[in-house]
Parts: C-alpha cells; sequence; structure tokens
C-alpha cells in the first residue's frame, strides 16, 4: 500500500515538474555562456499575453516566438542591455519584470524607502514619547516606583 | 462625547484602503499592454503575398493613403468575430485594408478567407511571426491605423466592432483625412 502511495507521489511530483517545465525548447547554442545567458533573459523578460508569467515559463505562442528572438538576437552577438531595449521598445515596461527608473516607476523603486522613512519617524516618536512619560514621574511616584519593583 | 482618537485609526487606514483598491480595481482591462508604437513608422519587412508567393511585399506597399493594417490567423477565434465588421469596412468606406496573416499555414488562411470572404487587398504572411513582433502584437486580432506615410497611428487590440469602428477608429481617420486636406 504504502509502494502504491510512493508511485502515486512520483508520478505526481514527475506529472508538476513537466508541466512546469513544459515550455523547454532545444535551441542550440555555441558555448554555454550564451545559455546562461539566454535562460536569465528569458526568466527576466515577462510573457506579454500572459499576466504574470516570464517568458521561460509560458506555453503561449507569443512566449515561444519571443524566446525564438532573444535566442536569435544573442547569436548576433548582441548584449543583454540591446535584448531588453528591442524588447522594451516594443513591448513597452510590461515586458520588463525588472522595471526601469524613469518617471512613471519612480514610485516602485523609492515608494518602498519612503515607507521605511515614515515608518521610521513614527517609531522613534513614538518609543521618545514613552520615555517622556517615565521620565516625568514626580519624585514622590519615581520613590514609590522603586518600592514596588523592590529594589528597597 | 469623547471619543478616543486612536480608534479612529484602524477606520481611516480602512477608508485609505478602500479609496486605493477601488481605485486599482477600476483601472482598464489587465490585459491590455499601451501601445509603445504610437506615432513610430511601420517596421519594416519583406514577406511573400499569400495569395501570389512570388510577390515579396515591403513597407512601401501600405504606404500612399491612410490604411487599417489587421493581424489575424485562423486559429483566432476573435477574427471570425470581427470578419463581418472588416468586410463591411472593405465594402462601405473607403479605405484600403490589409491583413498580416500571423503564425499561420498558408493554405488553411487561403481557405479561410474563401470561407469567410476576403476584405484585403492583399495578406502579408508572417509565418514566423516575426513582422508581429516588431509590431509588439502579443495575440490576434490587433488593428493598425497607418497614414498615408505608413505612420502608425492608433492601435487597437481585439476584435473590431461597429462600435470600435464608429467610436474609436473613425474618428482617428477623419482627423487624418483632415490634416491631410488642410496641408
Amino acid at each position: 500500500m504504502a509502494r502504491i502511495a510512493l508511485l502515486l507521489l512520483a508520478v505526481f511530483l514527475v506529472e508538476c515538474c513537466h508541466q512546469a517545465y513544459a515550455a523547454i525548447d532545444a535551441y542550440p547554442f555555441p558555448d554555454d555562456e550564451l545559455r546562461l545567458r539566454h535562460n536569465a533573459l528569458i526568466d527576466e523578460l515577462r510573457c506579454p499575453q500572459c499576466l504574470n508569467t516570464n517568458l521561460a515559463g509560458s506555453d503561449s505562442m507569443i512566449a515561444k516566438d519571443l524566446r525564438r528572438e532573444v535566442h536569435r538576437l544573442l547569436l548576433e552577438g548582441k548584449t543583454n542591455e540591446e535584448i531588453l531595449d528591442f524588447m522594451h521598445q516594443r513591448y513597452g515596461d510590461f515586458i520588463l519584470y525588472k522595471p526601469r527608473l524613469q518617471p512613471g516607476t519612480l514610485v516602485l523603486w523609492f515608494g518602498p524607502l519612503f515607507l521605511l522613512l515614515v515608518a521610521s519617524v513614527v517609531l522613534f516618536r513614538l518609543v521618545m514619547s514613552r520615555k517622556a512619560e517615565v521620565t516625568n514621574l514626580s519624585a514622590e511616584d519615581s520613590r514609590r516606583l522603586e518600592e514596588l519593583v523592590g529594589r528597597k | 462625547m469623547t471619543v478616543n482618537k486612536s480608534l479612529l485609526i484602524p477606520l481611516a487606514v480602512f477608508v485609505m484602503l478602500v479609496t486605493v483598491l477601488a481605485f486599482g480595481f477600476r483601472l482598464d482591462d489587465p490585459h491590455y499592454l499601451p501601445s509603445e508604437l504610437i506615432a513610430k513608422p511601420f517596421p519594416e519587412f519583406k514577406l511573400r503575398d499569400l495569395h501570389d508567393p512570388d510577390r515579396i511585399l515591403t513597407v512601401d506597399d501600405i504606404k500612399g493613403s491612410v490604411s487599417l493594417v489587421n493581424v489575424w490567423a485562423t486559429w483566432c477565434p476573435n477574427c471570425v468575430l470581427e470578419h463581418p465588421e472588416l468586410m463591411r469596412i472593405s465594402r462601405e468606406e473607403d479605405l484600403p485594408l490589409y491583413g498580416v496573416n500571423y503564425n499561420d499555414e498558408s493554405p488553411k488562411a487561403i481557405g479561410w478567407l474563401e470561407r469567410y470572404e476576403n476584405p484585403f487587398q492583399f495578406n502579408i504572411v508572417d509565418n514566423k511571426g516575426i513582422l508581429a513582433i516588431d509590431l509588439g502584437v502579443y495575440g490576434a486580432p490587433e488593428t493598425f491605423v497607418v497614414d498615408k506615410h505608413g505612420v502608425i497611428q492608433y492601435r487597437h487590440v481585439g476584435p473590431v466592432s461597429r462600435e470600435i469602428w464608429n467610436h474609436e477608429i473613425l474618428p482617428v481617420i477623419e482627423l487624418l483625412r483632415n490634416q491631410a486636406g488642410e496641408g
């Protein structure tokens, strides 16, 4: 029984992986460096038809075509930057998972930093105000406090 | 009655959240990508004519007058949906239509046009999706309004309906014609 369960699990896992990597094409590369760059680029580019899948993970026609284009451009000797530009010119900001630094994306880049700053200020003021409460004890109160915590 | 002000903070956060989400959900179709090609020249290409494979078409073939370039395929259900409107445009409007047969098989495409009729002056065979990538196409159908100098002036993603024609495409075409008339 346990064996059957294990077998089913194995089949299930194989099937999962098979689906996750359904979109592998056998593109020939002259060397491993180009292959690695190809894989990195198709990881970083977003499939224009899908809402949240990269080119590497999509089975759609356009993703297939764009993977082929990335392969072609790499063989032509284009740099990563040139390839990202090529895609950006045609498909816009949508295709880049790593948004470029430009007026429209300032909020994306600096929003979190801004929030961190605001949170720090709020936290700082909160902590400071608490400190103030404690130091504002009258002589009588601080004597009582010390008594209560058992220092005397 | 006095209210503890800190109790209002969750309410304020909630109101802010509702406001942000209300705007977020009112954004247009998330599948819609703004086009990068408006006001840019139609990309160069050298591709065969669907019905006359010996003829090589280039971007010069679509210049000369305001035209519609429609990207279509036999595998695309919305292309069937928009087809009657394209047929109407080809009959009633004084405007050439050019087809880009996208990632398709030519015999199938020819059969499709026989079955549904052919609204296009010619069809550019783009069976590898090369021109489509240069156009930033990510599905079919897509329709481009190209002016007489071969500059893309408008792009519509999805099927062209009578409403889209009246409210989105026709105004662009009229504007282009008026400009041409004045110039």
